[in-house]
């Protein structure tokens, strides 16, 4: 792409594990509990330039995590990025150097609510702290500091991922040369609450759960884990695009006349539900769907979104929305955007059109990945890469 | 601000002419961004574009321009007041759904605005309406009047009227023909409301007192650049210092 690129495509590496921080080194979290001892899971592509001026990281949504584009060892999938990620495409592994962690309060490495609790020697179970959209920033600037990097080229995510970029242009504005916020929202709005209560209420009343210590039972709340997939997956998607994917399409020739999954909708949500439990674990998902609906940036300023971007003048900020999202509408990003020409600040704005609802951030949206390429292909020459 | 609705580019010259270094820049409905690319070259300025098409925002990005997908017409109200040192507006006022509106708030969110308006009243559109009794259509407008995104259409008179009625100070003009070179004029000179096919306008707030202004320069930046400019002999426009 450009001839100045430190690292060429050969040298790419892929890096990353699980990073300990000694036991000494709590995470503050807003609820006003500290964590201890921390780990943050962590993957990496490509390499770290001498100026160290390259690097990105890339904040997952909800259910993502690390895996961002390699293959996930727990499904066996490509990772959830690979489409944006990779030798060629915009985030090009030769030329940044890429870091993408798992959320503390996950569960694939980084500290949850599945880890061991040092005082019980148990896993945390619902005795893990409440923690908040913040607090994973936090744990990951405490990764970028130890990995030795002062500032991020890019802080970039979708959804959940977008929130985590936006919370960093507020708490760490002066290690950002640029951040890009896609499919995300300044806060979750009481439709958001309501679909993550449903979730976690499906999770809750499924008798497996056990008050959230499941573990030592030896059980996993799975169906109700499941119905919460099923009723958020629903919000991922635009009903233009159910509607084409499915129609009212059957399983099989008529009817069943009873409860079986006779529409292929129902058959597919039950695919998405049954496969997510092989992948995820409930509390997890109790503890990553609260610190979204505690989500407010404008709340800690007075209700003045603007505010908290007054300190971030200097970030280059891109924000994208798509036209058939329902879950964080393009009237959020554009708040968003708004607060930050308000701010002073520097941003880009554009709204994919696209059928696909939420979800379109992982799947082929031209517009979507020309837009991010142009916007990291001026970034890295603004940065002098 | 429809796409392709700008017929060339000929004001392009006279904007970057007009436009300091290093000035910060909002072009309001900037298409591909050609003219914020060609300002960012040619004068480092820091450039915000405003632009309602899809296909025109991922060619500014592309560009590696900032900006936001928008409307004119309602996203202006949420700059903070002065946060450009020109808001520009080429050739979409009469696009807009409330120009007045449009016009005071480039002002409130920017020192200067630099607009263009094509004038109505040129000669060809008064022929052309007197013999055919049709609406015109000439280079300048050319759509049949049930696709033109021209509704607010005006003549260089009624703009020179909106400027005065917002207390606006014309700070240069110039009338820009088909290609021929740029004329500084008077804009509301008699005759060049028959003879301007569109008009160039710098403008700033009259109420804003600024140091060192020499009330004698009339044509601010114009002068500042083409000493032998003429000068309008009506227009008080002390000219424009870099407060920065």
């Amino acid at each position: 792409m450009d001839a100045k690129a430190k690292a060429s495509p050969g040298d790419e590496t892929d890096g990353g594990g699980v990073w300990r921080f000694p036991a000494a080194t709590a995470l503050r979290l807003d609820s006003g509990a500290k964590l201890a001892p921390l780990e943050v899971a962590y993957k990496t592509y490509g390499r770290l330039n001498e100026t160290k001026t390259n690097a990105i990281l890339v904040c997952h949504a909800l259910t993502g995590d690390q895996h961002a584009a390699s293959v996930n060892p727990m499904t066996g999938r490509p990772g959830w990025w690979d489409r944006v990620i990779g030798p060629g495409l915009p985030l090009d592994p030769g030329r940044y150097f890429i870091i993408a962690t798992n959320v503390i309060g996950g569960c694939m490495g980084s500290t949850g609510p599945a880890s061991i609790n040092p005082k019980t020697g148990a896993p945390y179970g619902l005795s893990f702290p409440v923690i908040t959209i913040a607090d994973m920033v936090r744990a990951q600037a405490m990764l970028v500091e130890a990995l030795g990097i002062e500032t991020l080229l890019a802080v970039v995510g979708g959804s959940m991922g977008g929130m985590q970029v936006l919370q960093w242009a507020a708490d760490y504005p002066e290690k950002l040369f640029s951040a890009v916020c896609v499919a995300a929202a300044p806060r979750h709005s009481a439709q958001n609450i309501a679909f993550h209560e449903v979730g976690r209420q499906a999770i809750m009343a499924d008798p497996d759960w056990r008050g959230g210590a499941y573990d030592a039972a030896g059980v996993r709340p799975e169906k109700g884990l499941a119905v919460a997939r099923m009723a958020a997956h629903i919000t991922y998607l635009s009903e233009t695009a159910l509607q084409r994917k499915f129609g009212r399409e059957l399983q099989r020739d008529g009817l069943s006349w009873g409860f079986d999954a006779d529409f292929q909708v129902e058959s597919y949500l039950r695919h998405q539900g049954t496969s997510f439990v092989d992948r995820f674990d409930a509390n997890s998902y109790l503890y990553i769907t609260r610190a979204l609906d505690y989500f407010d940036l404008a709340a800690q300023r007075d209700g003045v979104l603007a505010s908290a971007f007054l300190k971030a003048r200097g970030v280059r900020f891109c924000v994208l929305s798509f036209s058939s999202d329902w879950l964080y509408p393009t009237a959020e990003s554009r708040d968003i955007v708004r607060a930050l020409n308000a701010a002073g600040c520097r941003a880009s704005f554009a709204e994919i059109e696209t059928d696909k609802g939420h979800d379109a951030f992982f799947l082929d949206e031209p517009q979507f990945d020309r837009a991010l390429r142009g916007f990291f292909a001026a970034t890295a020459q603004a940065r002098g890469l | 601000m429809a796409t392709g609705s700008k017929n060339g580019r000929e004001d392009f010259a006279e904007i970057l002419r007009l436009v300091r270094p290093g000035a910060r820049v909002l072009d309001v409905g900037c298409e591909d961004g050609e003219l914020l690319e060609l300002l960012t070259r040619e004068k480092r300025i820091d450039g915000q574009g405003l632009e309602i098409s899809p296909a025109g925002v991922s060619a500014c990005l592309a560009r590696g321009l900032a900006v936001v997908q928008g409307d004119g017409d309602r996203d202006l109200d949420h700059f903070p007041a002065r946060a450009f040192d020109y808001a520009i507006l080429s050739k979409t006022l009469q696009q807009m759904r409330e120009p007045r509106h449009v016009l005071s708030e480039l002002l409130r969110i920017a020192d200067q605005a630099i607009v263009s308006v094509p004038n109505f009243g040129h000669w060809r559109m008064r022929v052309s309406l007197m013999t055919r009794g049709r609406m015109p259509e000439t280079r300048a407008l050319p759509d049949p009047w049930w696709s033109t995104p021209n509704i607010h259409l005006c003549t260089l008179a009624d703009f020179t009227d909106l400027c005065r009625e917002l207390d606006l100070r014309v700070d240069a003009c110039v009338a820009l023909s088909g290609g021929k070179p740029a004329r500084p004029i008077r804009p509301d000179g008699l005759l060049e409301n028959w003879r301007s096919e569109t008009a160039l306008f710098l403008l700033s707030r009259r109420d804003e007192q600024r140091p060192g202004a020499t009330p004698t320069d009339l044509f601010g930046a114009v002068a500042v650049e083409e000493p032998d400019a003429p000068t309008s002999p009506k227009a008080k426009a002390p000219r424009r210092r870099a407060r920065r």
